[in-house]
């Protein structure tokens, strides 16, 4: 069987910032176990001394120059906002300070 | 599992040294000056209104990528060989993920693994001259945050009912200088904390890489310090005292920390990991929230930002160009200027190192660029409430000034005048000697009737010359610069006079 | 064995074809012509841009509500659009002959690239209502050359998908069987050219989300060379497998679509310097002697459909005898494509997807209990604003890059990403282009896999290798599949290239293409007609709904 616990799913879902039922929780935990067992394989196939590619074209060094480009008005950063105050982004409460 | 303690009485920071080794390190986070933010072309500036500095890749808007500002990569090279660093041929950036509603895609675009600078040491000069070195792990690029601000009764993010957030810093370029750990310090600690921070800083000053204004944040410190028992060399547990943002704040806090620290262990409790913040009114620090499994940053290699590949040929271009290092500059300087080792920490207190450098350049002699500098100038900036360095006297003016004194044609107190004129937007000092009338009276005439009505007036001063107490003739000057209202040459009165008398000067 | 290709289920034969001397054109029939067709007639003067237009928006008021390929209409910026190229086409002169040689044929736009003063979505609850202050660098590309935009179109929803039932907005209709799957993600963009309600359209393609639901709709997509065309504006899913590329109904129409759209962008770090060559010469170059097309010897046999082998083998028949050399080349860690596109794929998804939090834009949904943190509020807002697959690659994308499990599954991913682009090279040392069925099998049936997302993901195993390698490739329309159970179903047929020789899947499919014509007729002549219900328009197409 799949080694995904119910409790890993619940800290996952955690980090990803989802909020989800227990029988959500349920349901998760056997479809990922199903997923993640079909996709162990790869571990297997690839090799110790095989290199990573992270970028499927080899570019190097795309720099911009240090040349200011158009802003958005306070206006336009907030047009879509679900709610505001003073030219800000009104989020509720934090609790937990970084 | 029993409680365990985790708060005492701090100790004394003597009984602390006497007990424990303190450990340290420091992550300095430098804001660039570029004029643009990291990944996107929308300005880098302080201060405008909220959410104005902003297009859509600040605000991570769904599309958008990100493109990296070829002038902050060169701004870290720099850094990084002023740091002493290897620079690395071949480097990517990579995201860390974590929610916070200042973060606008929730991950920062940073570098993990593959820092551009790497393995590098910063000399760093403490108040007695001592040189101690920090070894420096790596240097890497990276972006800022936006600004929270926290609404409600406390105006802190605890118990505040809700929070504002602007995004004009969010994207602003930064490079986050991690030191490796710093054993051996002593009782020394606190002192090289605020040394280092003052080392970056004029590094990054003196690279032109930064504003390093740290008032405002362009540099900021994060101290983590730890402690050991005397003898052993395991590290204890860290606390992390977040954005420390002045030198003197760095130096209470490690005091602070070591202190704390040694109050817990030496009363068997032991050191809880976390972040602590630093309250300036209490010079403590308090606790944040603990280092946990969330803090699971799921890093992985930027796929929308190619990597960066640097070659020694672009390094060579780079050393080649390195301003000197500020450290050795100053102990250059302080050598060729003859100044007292009181003289020079005056001078670099005062932030007039480079103005004092530029006037000796320009032709003045060490003593006389320090003399107006450190003297009229800094009284005037004093009384304008404002820097000396902003007043607008340009090197080239002392020069100027200095000349009109060695040609004889104004005295040091006109001088000062002068001075004083020009920072009030008069013209150069000669054209304000000259529109003011202020050249000093050399014609014999008016000067001869002078010094004889003041001989006149004063009967006994001429008796003592007479009879050789040449000092005396300090009496008559008064007298004749009041006649002539201060337009006279002090040197040539005293010339008239010994004449009048028959004496050979 | 059945013939090559078979003109009945054709309930519609067009007029044009038949009657090649008659000067007036019907909007039926007008819909029915390729894009280049339409570019000829508009330049000859024979059409203008606004009927052309007009006859497009009319056949999706008459179609969509069936078919429902559109989650937005814009008549009017449409219309503005074709009047301005009718105008400047009118005034001659140097404004006239500077036109586009597409100026005034429509476009449709995959609901996955952003648009200014429309509405975009992509097919997600998350993003109702959401406008974009800015445009898609394709999109500014496209208006350039003044291609009315005729709307935005259906898919799964932030393109997680393969049949566009996972969009939160309704799943699209296959226009060959409306009670079939039009592929996906991208099915509103093949479903709208499919079903004559756009001649050109814009899909993304992440694992297949063009080629596939171009295969199973007798239509042409293209997967560009990974940073050919611009992905600025194009809403994230897998960022290193991302590509924007062009839908049509013939492969020159692609050719022309992808020469407009190509091409250097500073704004995309990925976007490659070259200039665009010129793909529609090499799509109309049908001389196929010399070209040496491969077999891949593992994008075939098990797991096919018998309909699906039987048209991929008349199609190799056909390309052998006009003088292709056929080979077969061994790409053993294709095996392993799946697997990895599920982690590196999952991954990046996680983290593209962090930005939707009720912050900035988009949907925010308050906790129903509980204190109102942003925590919660954020918890909360992705619990309900998206929808289960998304959720279900989010949760497996984080657990593929967290702490520990790592390089076990992103960092074993990224190897065989290694392994697959070798396997690319070497076959590339035998073959000038390969060749495999685009999708296993024919459309299937509405809700047949959604309940197996293993099912599902497995519609991908030929097109997802070009995605991780970043190499270009095609689906071209390879007949109608006849077996014991899915009857006269389009089979697409998949050309796959070196990175940046785009040009030869163009030349391949181009090729190919013309062979498979019988009478000189396309096989999507072949689409049914679909009934023209008038109270269609009141859905979902109505100007600004949704």
């Amino acid at each position: 069987m799949s080694e995904i616990s119910r409790a890993d799913v619940e800290h996952l879902a955690k980090l990803a910032h989802i909020a989800m039922t227990d029988a959500e929780l349920e349901k998760m935990t056997s479809e990922l176990g199903v997923i993640v067992d079909s996709v162990k394989q790869v571990q297997e196939a690839a090799g110790a001394d095989v290199p990573a590619t992270s970028h499927p074209l080899p570019l190097t060094n795309v720099f911009r120059e240090d040349v200011v480009g158009h802003v958005f008005t306070a206006e336009e950063s907030l047009a879509n906002a679900p709610d505001a105050e003073d030219s800000r982004f009104k989020v509720p409460a934090i609790l937990d300070g970084e | 599992m029993t409680e365990t303690l985790t708060e005492a009485q701090p100790l004394s920071f003597e009984e602390a040294l006497e007990r424990y080794e303190p450990v340290m390190g420091f992550e300095v986070h430098v804001e660039l000056n570029t004029a643009t933010k990291m990944f996107s072309s929308a300005p880098n500036a302080f201060g405008d209104e909220p959410n104005t500095n902003v297009n859509e890749v600040c605000l991570g808007l769904p599309g958008t990528l990100p493109v990296v500002n070829g002038k902050a990569v060169e701004s870290a090279i720099r850094l990084g060989l002023a740091l002493n660093c290897q620079i690395a041929p071949y480097c990517r950036f990579a995201r860390k993920q974590y929610f916070y509603p200042d973060t606008p895609k929730n991950w920062q675009t940073s570098q993990y693994d593959e820092p551009i600078a790497f393995d590098g040491h910063l000399d760093v000069e403490l108040d007695d001259g001592e040189i101690f070195r920090v070894e420096i792990e790596r240097a890497h690029m990276e972006e800022d945050a936006g600004k929270l601000t926290h609404a409600g009764t406390s105006g802190r993010i605890q118990g505040a009912e809700y929070s504002l957030v602007d995004y004009n810093r969010s994207g602003v370029p930064l490079i986050e200088i991690v030191t490796k750990p710093i054993t051996g310090a002593g009782e020394r600690a606190p002192e090289i904390a605020r040394a280092y921070v003052s080392a970056i800083r004029d590094i990054v000053k003196a690279l032109d890489i930064s504003d390093a204004r740290m008032e405002r944040g362009n540099v900021r410190c994060d101290a983590n310090v730890s402690l050991m028992p005397k003898g052993s060399s395991r590290f204890g547990t860290r606390s992390e005292t977040k954005n420390v943002n002045s030198m003197r704040a760095v130096e209470h806090a490690v005091h602070y920390e070591i202190r704390r620290h040694a109050g817990i262990l030496a009363a068997g409790g032991s050191i809880v990991q976390e972040t602590r913040h630093w309250q300036e009114t209490t010079r403590t620090t308090s606790s944040g929230r603990p280092k946990s499994d969330a803090d699971d940053y799921r890093y992985f290699p930027e796929p929308d930002l190619v990597p960066v590949t640097v070659t020694e040929e672009w390094v060579a271009a780079l050393r080649a160009e390195l301003p000197e290092p500020p450290a050795e500059r100053r102990r250059r300087l302080r050598q060729s200027w003859g100044y007292t080792d009181a003289e020079f920490r005056d001078v670099i207190a005062a932030g007039l190192l480079d103005a004092i450098e530029e006037t000796v350049e320009q032709g003045a002699a060490p003593a006389v660029a320090r003399k107006w500098w450190m003297g009229e100038i800094s009284r005037l900036a004093n009384a304008r409430d404002t820097e000396p360095a902003e007043l607008g006297v340009s090197p080239a003016t002392i020069v100027e000034l200095n000349g009109l004194i060695e040609q004889g044609r104004i005295n040091d107190k006109i001088a000062r005048q002068v001075l004083e004129h020009h920072v009030d937007g008069e013209g150069s000092p000669a054209e304000i000697v000259a529109a003011r009338g202020l050249e000093v009276v050399s014609d014999d005439g008016a000067l001869t009737a002078a010094v004889e009505k003041a001989m006149a007036e004063n009967p006994d001063v001429v008796e003592k010359v007479a009879a050789g107490k040449l000092k005396a003739i300090g009496a008559l000057i008064g007298p004749v610069m009041k006649e002539t209202r201060g337009q006279a040459d002090a040197g040539k009165v005293r010339e008239i006079v010994l004449q009048k008398l028959g004496i050979e000067g | 064995m059945r013939p090559m290709l078979r003109t009945h289920g054709s309930k519609f034969r067009p007029s044009w074809m038949g009657s090649e001397k008659k000067m007036t054109t019907t909007p039926a029939e007008l819909v029915r012509l390729t894009a280049a067709q339409m570019a000829a007639k508009l330049r000859a003067g024979e059409i203008t841009a606004v009927e052309l237009t007009q006859a497009h928006l009319d056949r999706i008021a008459a179609v969509d509500g069936t078919i429902n390929a559109f989650l937005h209409v814009s008549a009017e910026e449409a219309l503005e659009t074709a009047a301005e190229v009718d105008k400047i086409r009118a005034a001659g002169g140097t404004g006239a002959q500077a036109l586009h040689p597409l100026a005034g044929v429509p476009i449709a736009v995959k609901d996955l690239i952003v648009t200014k003063g429309q509405p975009t979505t992509a097919g997600s609850k998350m993003l109702q209502g959401w406008m974009s202050p800015y445009d898609a660098t394709v999109v500014e590309k496209i208006r350039a050359a003044k291609l009315p935009i005729l709307g935005k179109t259906n898919l799964d929803e932030f393109a997680m998908g393969s049949s566009t039932e996972h969009s939160a907005y309704g799943p699209t209709r296959n226009p060959w069987d409306t009670g079939r799957i039009p592929g996906g993600s991208g099915g509103g963009s093949a479903a709208a050219v499919a079903a004559f309600e756009a001649p050109l359209a814009l899909g993304t393609d992440t694992g297949g989300s063009i080629r596939q639901p171009g295969a199973v709709t007798g239509t042409v997509g293209t997967k560009p060379t990974y940073g050919s065309v611009s992905r600025y504006g194009a809403i994230a899913m897998a960022s290193s497998l991302d590509q924007i590329g062009p839908v049509a109904r013939t492969v020159e129409d692609a050719a022309l679509l992808h020469e407009l759209i190509g091409g250097h962008d500073p704004k995309d770090s990925t976007s490659l310097p070259e200039e665009v060559p010129a793909f529609s010469e090499h799509a109309r170059n049908h001389q196929l002697t010399g070209l040496r097309i491969g077999i891949i010897k593992q994008l075939q046999g098990e797991g096919y459909q018998a309909g699906v082998l039987a048209r991929f083998q008349e199609a190799l028949e056909a390309l052998r005898s006009a003088g292709a050399e056929i080979v077969e080349v061994d790409c053993p860690s294709f095996d392993y494509a799946l697997g990895a596109y599920y982690l590196i794929m999952p991954s990046e998804a996680s983290s593209n997807l962090a930005r939707y939090d009720g912050v900035r834009y988009g949907t925010r949904v308050l906790p129903e209990e509980g204190p109102l943190t942003i925590e919660r509020v954020m918890g909360a807002t992705r619990a309900a604003g998206f929808g289960e697959e998304v959720k279900r690659r989010i949760i497996l994308g984080t657990y593929a890059l967290s702490a520990g499990y790592y390089d076990a599954y992103y960092g074993s991913a990224q190897k065989i990403r290694t392994l697959i682009q070798r396997d690319f090279e070497a076959a590339f040392e035998q073959a000038d282009v390969l060749i495999s069925p685009t999708a296993p099998t024919v459309a299937f049936p509405l809700g047949a896999k959604l309940d197996d997302p293993l099912a599902m993901y497995l519609n991908d195993i030929a097109t997802i290798p070009a995605n991780l390698a970043g190499v270009p490739g095609i689906s071209v329309p390879g007949g109608l599949s006849y077996d014991e159970n899915e009857q006269g179903l389009p089979v697409g047929i998949q050309f796959l290239a070196p990175a940046r020789e785009d040009a030869r899947v163009y030349h391949a499919a181009g090729a190919l293409e013309k062979l498979l014509q019988t009478d000189a007729e396309p096989l999507w002549a072949q689409i049914p007609e679909l009934a023209e219900t008038a109270g269609a328009a009141s859905s979902s197409v109505v100007e600004g709904a949704n």
